[in-house]
């Protein structure tokens, strides 16, 4: 039997390829600000925290009923490594010309860059592992593995709000959006505790 | 004795769930017709913009470069890419939103130690004290730069003329509180008005200048008209825009950034290659228009002017 998109599926997808096509096309009419690479950088960084946050909604949201979400779910985070994938491709090769001398500098003194680059290298091994080879191959342990996206996520959020001028401990300049993103993410994160589990299934009954 | 070719026998939990498999399939089926509707994309005409831009007055400043032999950046890149919270932080959206900001008439009040105080309407200030054209670097603390050709008169020759008092150290400029009209003033981030200051013999250098205008015309909402202030070896959010209000003071005044984070943003924020910010590396900067970044200058490449202001002085500790 030939099985069909869901419209979910198909609006994952689509949700999925449209920033990259907008990107490419803003990038060929040249309308990515006069410091395009800094744009192509900020876009890609922001989208892949967007697709990383949706996939941690995914199983709270399946505990409340929507149970097709956890199919949906491993999609999500691959399109957040591709964005990140990209920031970080753009960043090194672009934004550095891969010039290792600066770049080695900047991640050991730039907090933000060096949270990212931590974020980022997490992320990698989910995404390779994230072939049924490898789910098959580490048994129990692939979901301990990725278990890490618990602690990757916040490492972004810090990094995006490390890379905006505010002040992340008084909570003034420009600080709006990564607050959102803190709000969001620790709400998810809070929910998988045991005990919030626990009070919220009782509350359900 | 078992064979090489003995079958292995299957757990049903080692198997991938048909979903699971599925999915992948159609990431990647996705990912193939995209690539090839991209590779598709790239065949088409150039250049869908450029409809009705607004022009500098003076075009052929586009030609002129600084005393480096660095070529002034374009009218279209200087008036739609800057920093200014009171709009948006979105560089790319201050045009729009400041289109309709109203820059003139505009008065700025002098006062604080002085002995003249007064108002002053910037039609006059321009009548009296006949703008220059500057061009100067504009070094942002995110590390990006420009070249740009002001017009502008030096802020010494109205500060002799307002006389400060033998007490005045320091001089504190605040920008218009306008909410009503600034909708990033109406977010409650911010200490807004935006303020900043200079220590007296830095406003009195003659680099130090109030602009009124930019490529030969006037100075647009975006870049800080009805007036300016351009401190070309500090880092840019130093030359605050829209000015309503200079005092000279005794005290070194409070700064809006310095504020929010004291430990990234110093009172004099001179640009400096040595001295590490904790958010962008000051090293190196990327010129806009360039793709790989180059060297940041001392002082923004105004050392030979202005080190002598900073002798003795330890710039880590007063950065």
């Amino acid at each position: 039997m030939r099985r069909r998109f869901t419209p979910l599926q198909f609006l994952v997808h689509l949700a999925g390829w449209l920033p990259l096509i907008v990107l490419l096309l803003d990038l060929w009419r040249d309308t990515l600000t006069a410091n395009p690479i800094q744009a192509i950088e900020q876009r890609t960084g922001y989208t892949a925290l967007v697709f990383l946050t949706l996939s941690l909604a995914c199983t709270p949201l399946a505990w409340w009923g929507w149970k097709e979400l956890l199919q949906r779910r491993k999609a999500l985070g691959l399109y957040g490594f591709l964005y990140a994938a990209l920031h970080v491709t753009v960043f090194i090769a672009v934004d550095y010309g891969l010039d290792l001398n600066a770049l080695i500098r900047d991640v050991g003194t730039k907090q933000y860059i060096l949270v990212g680059a931590a974020a980022f290298l997490l992320l990698v091994p989910l995404a390779v592992t994230s072939f049924e080879y490898w789910m098959k191959r580490l048994g129990k342990n692939w979901k301990r593995l990725h278990r890490l996206v618990y602690l990757i996520v916040p490492l972004i959020v810090l990094h995006f709000f490390w890379a905006r001028k505010g002040n992340l401990w008084t909570l003034s300049g420009d600080v709006a959006q990564p607050l959102t993103f803190a709000i969001l993410v620790g709400v998810l994160l809070l929910l998988r505790l045991g005990a919030v589990k626990k009070v919220l299934s009782r509350l359900r009954r | 004795m078992t064979s090489l070719f003995q079958s292995v026998p299957v757990h049903p939990s080692e198997i991938t769930p048909k979903h699971v498999y599925l999915s992948r399939r159609d990431f990647i089926k996705v990912a193939g017709v995209l690539a090839g509707s991209m590779a598709l994309a790239a065949c088409a005409p150039q250049s869908l913009s450029s409809d009705s831009a607004p022009a500098p007055a003076d075009p052929s400043l586009s030609s002129k470069t600084d005393e480096l032999g660095d070529p002034v950046n374009s009218f279209e890149d200087i008036t739609n890419y800057n920093n200014y919270y009171e709009f948006t932080t979105d560089k790319r959206g201050v045009a729009q939103l400041a289109r309709d900001f109203p820059t003139s008439p505009w008065e700025v009040e002098i006062g604080g130690l002085v002995r003249k105080p007064g108002k002053f309407g910037v039609e006059d200030l321009v009548k009296k004290y006949p703008p220059e054209e500057r061009i100067y670097r504009l070094r942002c603390v995110e590390a990006w730069s420009m070249v740009i050709p002001w017009l502008g008169f030096p802020l010494w020759k109205l500060l002799k003329d307002v006389e400060p008092t033998s007490d005045a150290k320091y001089v504190s400029f605040t920008s218009i509180y306008k909410p009503e009209a600034m909708p990033g003033q109406r977010e409650p981030w911010y200490p807004w008005p935006y303020r900043e200051g200079l220590r007296l013999d830095e406003a009195m250098h003659d680099l130090t200048i109030l602009a009124t205008g930019l490529y030969g015309g006037e100075l647009p909402p975006q870049n800080g008209g009805g007036i300016r202030l351009v401190v070309p070896w500090k880092y840019g959010f130093k030359s605050i825009k829209a000015i309503v209000k200079i005092e000279l003071t005794a005290e070194q005044p409070p700064t809006l950034w310095n504020l929010i984070q004291p430990n990234e943003y110093g009172f004099y924020a001179n640009v400096n290659p040595n001295v590490d910010h904790p958010r962008w590396s000051q090293a190196t900067e990327r010129r806009i228009g360039e793709i790989a970044r180059r060297p940041t200058l001392m002082f923004n490449g105004y050392a030979g002017e202005v080190a002598a202001l900073y002798e003795g002085m330890d710039l880590r500790v007063y950065y």
